[in-house]
């Protein structure tokens, strides 16, 4: 479409203003949108004197990466005084498991409901799919108890089970739109043959789900590491995840306050997604309009 | 499928084959039916007893409702929704929108400014508060920023002013999702047929009005879900709130997520968290339904 309305055809004065004009544009706007991460990135590396003397866009006068070192292994959150380290650790334990078994379930039951429609199958779909709309705050109370009579209250495993509950609406969401659209005479073909319901899941269907597997890796492995709501809820001292950490550290106000120290914490907690967000944008990018324009 | 194997059934192990589709759909049907519907209920029930610090499980009726919308709190952290909410979805709907029109005119380096218009999307909120809170602080950000250029006078300190608070919320919340928007509505304007625009061109119509008349209106579909996402995203903000103002001053800008959580798990008050979360559903529902139902007619009429 670009093609046929692009502002090619005439070469005049008032053109070239415009394509000025939209190219400024656009410049304007990817400093509002790159400007912070610059700040975070050169305030990270000043010194507490840099940052006091220099202001918000002034670059820090050499790399000193102290903050970074002080941040992941002595920075005090709360009363301890261990860094975001172990934190980060948490937040790895809890989204990794989380991460493949939400995808495991979403997977088998998205087969399940295409492939092998039972009557009532739509049904179950939409009542699953419920799950993606509803605020959490309206689960919150019920979890607390129920994380409590299983034993689970504030620990890691309690929060993969938060995260494996509220993650499958979202990931038998994706399998299920995937394999709607893969012919179901494969999979006749493939039963006359004699295979059964988890052969044709193994053989057939799991390798052809590479590239929705991606997606949805990426999709959930943002969402959980980027939770605070469940985090903050359900876990307290040293079982919190990072973005929980994070806000302690920032908000901790015993001795001096090292804004330094706040950036690079920030900075860490935000790697690991930015990290996939950068190597594998586009899948990305398919998961967000995915999820979210149903979601 | 159904009749192959109905035809089939012999035996236990033919019957448990036969069902077995159901049985995989069983154990994630079943969390979803206890953790989603049963919870709900949960929280429902909640919401009509009197309970405080630990909950209670005597009906008392609406004596929470009634209570909430007395509570100045909860009526600012609505109102305060209200506000956050229409300014966080139409600026960010106006930027999506621009942006991807713009975008989309042959630029060079588009994938690159797409990059970065797209990547807070990728950042949990927390991370986005603290970095907007250092840029919003009046001590260290813009404010110190602008005098050091000489403007001795400058003033920016809406972070630490009850009446302008909310409005950092939106600052950030739109810097996270407007990127988000644009990458809708860049998705849609690629897949706009382009001969109606040639033909339009040949009657010689203008740019901005065969952007008015004709691609504008196509796009309608992309303003509505980004609408219903962005309701969804503003209804739900909580860490945003937690990490860029901490509510506050005081609780000037507490959002319904806020006060839920203060009421549950600071302020023993569950009776007012549950009824409070309850609103938060309604408000959400009242939204999507409508939206869903549309929908599904549309692909069923289409």
């Amino acid at each position: 479409m670009a093609d046929s309305i692009a502002f090619t055809s005439d070469r005049t004065l008032w053109h070239r203003i415009g394509r000025i004009g939209i190219y400024t544009l656009l410049a304007v706007f990817a400093f509002y949108y790159i400007m912070p991460l610059i700040v975070i990135v050169s305030t990270s590396m000043k010194d507490l004197d840099e940052i006091r003397t220099g202001h918000l866009l002034s670059l820090p006068a050499q790399i000193n990466l102290d903050a970074w070192t002080f941040a992941w292994s002595e920075a005090c959150i709360g009363v301890t005084c261990t860094g975001l380290k172990p934190y980060f650790w948490n937040s790895l334990a809890m989204a990794v498991p989380a991460v493949l078994i939400s995808i495991m379930l979403g997977a088998i039951t998205g087969y399940a409901l295409t492939k092998f429609r039972f009557r009532g199958a739509n049904v179950i779909f939409a009542m699953i799919l419920f799950g993606c709309f509803i605020p959490f705050q309206v689960i919150l109370l019920p979890m607390a108890t129920s994380l409590g009579y299983l034993g689970v209250a504030n620990t890691i495993p309690g929060l993969v089970l938060v995260h494996v509950v509220y993650g499958l609406p979202f990931t038998t969401l994706f399998f299920r739109n995937y394999y709607v659209n893969i012919p179901d005479d494969l999979v006749k073909a493939a039963t006359i043959d004699g295979a059964g319901f988890f052969t044709i899941f193994w053989k057939i269907m799991l390798p052809l789900s590479l590239p929705i597997i991606v997606v949805t890796i990426i999709w959930q492995f943002t969402q959980i590491w980027n939770d605070f709501l469940f985090g903050a809820s359900f876990t307290s001292g040293g079982n919190q995840p990072v973005t929980v950490a994070l806000n302690n550290l920032v908000n901790t106000t015993t001795g001096v306050k090292r804004y330094n120290v706040d950036m690079a914490a920030a900075l860490m907690t935000a790697a690991p997604t930015l990290l996939v967000y950068i190597f594998a944008g586009r899948y990305f990018v398919r998961g967000l309009t995915a999820g979210a324009v149903k979601g | 499928m159904d009749t192959n194997n109905q035809n089939a059934v012999k035996g236990v192990g033919d019957w448990f084959r036969w069902h077995l589709s159901k049985f995989v759909v069983a154990p994630s049907f079943l969390m979803i039916l206890f953790f989603v519907y049963g919870f709900i209920l949960w929280t429902g029930y909640m919401s009509f007893t009197k309970s405080k610090m630990l909950p209670i499980y005597n009906f008392e009726g609406i004596l929470q409702y009634v209570k909430l919308w007395k509570q100045p709190t909860w009526l600012a952290s609505f109102e305060n929704l209200f506000v956050f909410g229409s300014l966080f979805i139409a600026v960010a709907i106006a930027f999506g929108c621009i942006l991807a029109i713009f975008l989309d005119q042959k630029i060079r380096g588009e994938g690159a400014l797409r990059t970065i218009y797209l990547y807070p999307m990728a950042i949990s909120f927390i991370v986005t508060g603290t970095a907007w809170k250092w840029i919003l602080n009046p001590g260290s950000g813009i404010e110190k920023l602008v005098q050091s250029f000489g403007f001795e006078n400058f003033e920016f300190d809406w972070l630490v002013d009850p009446d302008y608070a909310v409005y950092t919320l939106v600052i950030a919340a739109v810097w996270q999702a407007s990127g988000f928007v644009m990458a809708l509505f860049l998705a849609a304007l690629r897949g706009v047929d382009g001969e109606i625009i040639k033909a339009a061109q040949l009657d010689g119509a203008s740019i901005s009005r065969i952007y008015m008349v004709i691609i504008l209106p196509t796009l309608r579909p992309v303003f509505l879900s980004s609408f219903v996402i962005l309701t969804h995203m503003a209804i739900k903000s909580f860490d945003l709130v937690v990490a860029l103002t901490g509510g506050g001053p005081g609780n000037a800008s507490w959002l319904p997520a806020n006060f839920m959580f203060e009421m549950t798990f600071r302020r023993n008050q569950i009776g007012q968290g549950a009824a409070s979360a309850m609103i938060m559903l309604a408000t959400v529902l009242a939204i999507i339904v409508p939206y869903l139902y549309s929908e599904l007619r549309e692909k069923k009429h289409g």
